[in-house]
């Protein structure tokens, strides 16, 4: 590189003296993203080869199932692609290509599992869901061979209504204060209680109900209930509460809490006025997503809650179903109608979730501080009450300063504003 | 201040009275009012009963495991069978067990995590991005009992076919080989290969992607835009980029969200006992039959133990409450040192 010589002006000319004969520029514009005509001509083909060379294997080696087939189909597609684009391309670039292809179906493959296990369920689901008796009868009069006509989860979505309502209940106040304490103090100990909150959000969810077991159950000597499950779900949920309400919280600006500070507002003024309402629809989603997470645990209710094929509207007393619960029982039991009846109870449970889901990332979508129409509206109404009060002290101060016309003196200031 | 000197020159040096220097220093003293005091002390009062709580879980655990324990002293550990009416029970094999369906789950997990969290931090339009963050959540929400159900209806009866092929043409490998298999008879039963460690770990490991792909996304993304700029300029490829900018500045979340999706994996119940046929020894032939889990064994017998029996789940309630909070707390403390600049300032 020849730093000293004087620049050329204007686009590098291919017949400059000093430098290297430069390859002629590409014919029109090069694309640099999205996919090219190359690339779909490539994969295409890989794709052929990939399934033509999948059934040969299968036929040679006695492969069988449609998972086996699959994965070799895949690596055969992906050695035709790399092959396929060295025609073209030099070495990094063809290890570029096939690590994208990787990434990508990767992707693919993890959303395409997701899609399965959602549609397989629904689709088993589908029969019972549709009738309106699955909602509003228990399984107290349907034995293994009923009809899907007869009986229901109503008792399990009961049951699941009075734990989960119980469980947020007693997290969502609890699992707020814990995550205002690790907001406002950075201290050491605040620090080794968020590791301790982490490590407790993985505890394994069976050993909450094993301890609400031993406490509840076996020693303190109540029955298995509701409340006791509702205890296990809580166990279970506060560290995803705590975690969850925490991220929100820090997510707020810092210099919204520094305006209030300069403003003279003392820390928990800040806390309570500032910081919780502008992390409003994260706190929200928190506890959306924290309820998501604890309406579709069975293992903690297995062990707290028993077992009923009955309605039971008293959590105090008695044991009591909720919809995982009664999946995990029905399928366990083997027959195919109550089989059905599980995967009724299952995607009633995952429809719940989704919904729960879709609601909270509509929430949460909104950023902190974010408002909506009224609040938006409520905000500058009471910005125009303080500029009328404003407007009001300063019309009663000058009112005060300003000495009766009668007395008017030369002395006075001229009025500049109305000459 | 009482001595206020009126001639104080720009360098004359104040006369300072004897016994000055030995007057104590002013101390800063941040004077909280009452109501300030009284937030601070609900909010530590609050911190400290869910620490509380949280203590009590590992307490009650240990209390009431003590008789078991002391029955079977230290051959808990060592004995594989689990018969406590005639005082013959440890958790060696069940505890095995579990370890190998956590590993399978988090093999198969870590490729899938790895390029599903690459693609949506590097290679996805942004406009597809947000969706694949929202279905990867998803997948996390989805219960474990829908996961269980799919795993026992849908997955095991395709499995079985991959079980097969596995042990008939990978037997070289210890852990593929299945005692009693027989290639030679094509029609033999599939239940052989059904019930078996292999299918829980692939159920299981749908359940641990979304857990992995959330911590390593986090770090990815915090790959410094300064490096990726530098690599490009080299004339990198965006792989080129990848391994040389974003793999080694995630290494830490690769690392750490792999052990959090292993204490995950360690505690999962109802796809375990909805799929597995219990045994109480070691089975490491993963393709095989049979296998168990310190969360599957509680949930099994739980209902049908005398006292001795709780006392020695609650034993091995223990032991995995133990092995999980040192996985994630092992976890956490590798997150946490890749993890830079967590606070946002608007």
């Amino acid at each position: 590189m020849t730093l000293l010589e004087d620049p050329p002006i204007g686009p590098a000319s291919e017949d400059r003296p000093g430098g290297p004969a430069l390859p002629p520029p590409p014919a029109g514009r090069r694309r640099i993203g999205g996919l090219q005509a190359a690339t779909v001509r490539n994969l295409a083909g890989a794709v052929l080869a990939g399934a033509s060379g999948s059934v040969l294997v299968a036929l040679l080696t006695g492969l069988s199932g449609p998972f086996g087939l699959v994965i070799v189909g895949y690596l055969l597609f992906l050695v035709t692609y790399g092959v396929l684009v060295s025609l073209t391309e030099d070495r990094p670039a063809v290890k570029d290509a096939v690590m994208t292809v990787l990434m990508a179906s990767t992707a693919v493959l993890a959303i395409g599992a997701l899609a399965v296990v959602i549609f397989f369920t629904l689709a088993r689901g589908w029969g019972a869901l549709i009738h309106l008796n699955t909602y509003t009868q228990d399984l107290s009069a349907a034995g293994p061979t009923a009809p899907l006509t007869r009986g229901g989860i109503g008792h399990a979505i009961i049951g699941t209504l009075w734990m989960i309502g119980i469980a947020v209940v007693l997290t969502v106040p609890i699992g707020l204060v814990a995550a205002v304490y690790l907001d406002m103090t950075r201290s050491r100990p605040a620090r080794g209680f968020r590791t301790v909150v982490e490590a407790m959000s993985a505890l394994p969810s069976i050993l909450a109900g094993l301890f609400i077991y031993a406490l509840w159950i076996l020693t303190l000597g109540n029955q298995h209930s509701g409340l006791a499950a509702a205890l296990a779900l809580s166990v279970m949920m506060l560290p995803y509460m705590i975690r969850a309400s925490d991220l929100a919280l820090r997510l707020v600006p810092g210099n919204l809490r520094e305006a209030s500070a300069a403003l003279g507002a003392p820390s928990w003024r800040t806390e309570l006025r500032v910081v919780i309402p502008t992390a409003r629809s994260g706190l929200a989603t928190a506890v959306i997503l924290g309820v998501a997470r604890g309406i579709g645990e069975a293992s903690p209710v297995l062990l707290t809650a028993g077992y009923t094929p009955y309605v039971n509207g008293n959590p105090l007393h008695g044991p009591m179903a909720s919809l995982p619960l009664v999946a995990l029982k029905l399928v366990q039991s083997g027959s195919p109608g109550f089989t059905e009846r599980a995967f009724a109870a299952a995607s009633f449970l995952l429809l719940l979730v989704i919904i729960l889901f879709v609601t909270a990332r509509k929430v949460g979508g909104w950023g902190p501080g974010h408002l909506s129409q009224r609040g938006l509206r409520r905000v500058r109404e009471a910005s125009a009450r303080d500029v009328a009060r404003f407007a009001r002290r300063q019309e009663a101060a000058e009112a005060a300063l300003t000495p009766p016309p009668a007395a008017l003196s030369p002395l006075d200031p001229p009025n500049l504003e109305h000459p | 201040m009482s001595t206020v000197t009126p001639d104080l020159g720009v360098t004359a040096v104040p006369p300072t009275p004897a016994g000055a220097d030995e007057r104590p220093r002013r101390q800063l003293v941040d004077a909280k009012a009452p109501a300030e005091r009284a937030f601070l002390g609900l909010t530590r009062g609050g911190a400290l009963a869910v620490l509380a709580v949280f203590a009590l879980v590992g307490v009650f655990l240990a209390v009431k495991a003590e008789p078991a324990l002391r029955v079977s002293k230290f051959s808990f550990l060592t004995t594989q069978a689990w018969q406590p009416d005639i005082h013959h029970f440890g958790i060696a094999g069940i505890m095995v067990d579990t370890i190998l369906i956590a590993v399978v789950a988090v093999v198969i997990a870590v490729p899938v995590a790895l390029g599903l969290s690459l693609f949506i931090t590097e290679v996805a339009p942004a406009s597809i991005r947000r969706t694949l963050v929202s279905l990867v959540d998803l997948m996390a929400a989805v219960p474990s009992v829908v996961y269980g159900l799919w795993a026992l209806e849908f997955l095991q009866g395709r499995v079985v076919g991959v079980s097969r092929w596995l042990a008939t043409w990978a037997n070289w490998l210890p852990f593929f080989r299945v005692n009693g298999a027989d290639p030679s008879n094509p029609v033999q039963s599939g239940t052989l290969y059904s019930a078996s460690t292999f299918i829980v770990g692939i159920a299981v490991s749908l359940m641990v992607i979304p857990i992995l792909c959330s911590v390593m996304r986090e770090s990815f993304s915090q790959a410094p835009l300064g490096e990726r700029e530098g690599a490009y300029a080299l004339g990198g490829t965006r792989w080129g980029m990848i391994r040389t900018v974003v793999l080694p500045f995630g290494k830490g979340g690769i690392i750490g969200g792999t052990m959090l999706g292993l204490g995950r994996a360690l505690g999962e119940t109802i796809v375990v006992i909805l799929i597995i046929s219990p045994v109480y020894t070691i089975n490491s032939h993963i393709l095989q039959s049979g296998g168990n889990s310190i969360s599957g064994l509680i949930a099994n017998l739980y209902n049908e133990s005398d006292a001795l029996g709780t006392s020695a789940l609650m034993a091995a309630g223990l032991a995995l409450f133990a092995l999980t909070l040192v996985v994630n707390f092992a976890a956490s403390a590798v997150v946490a040192r890749s993890r830079s600049g967590a606070e946002s300032e608007g």
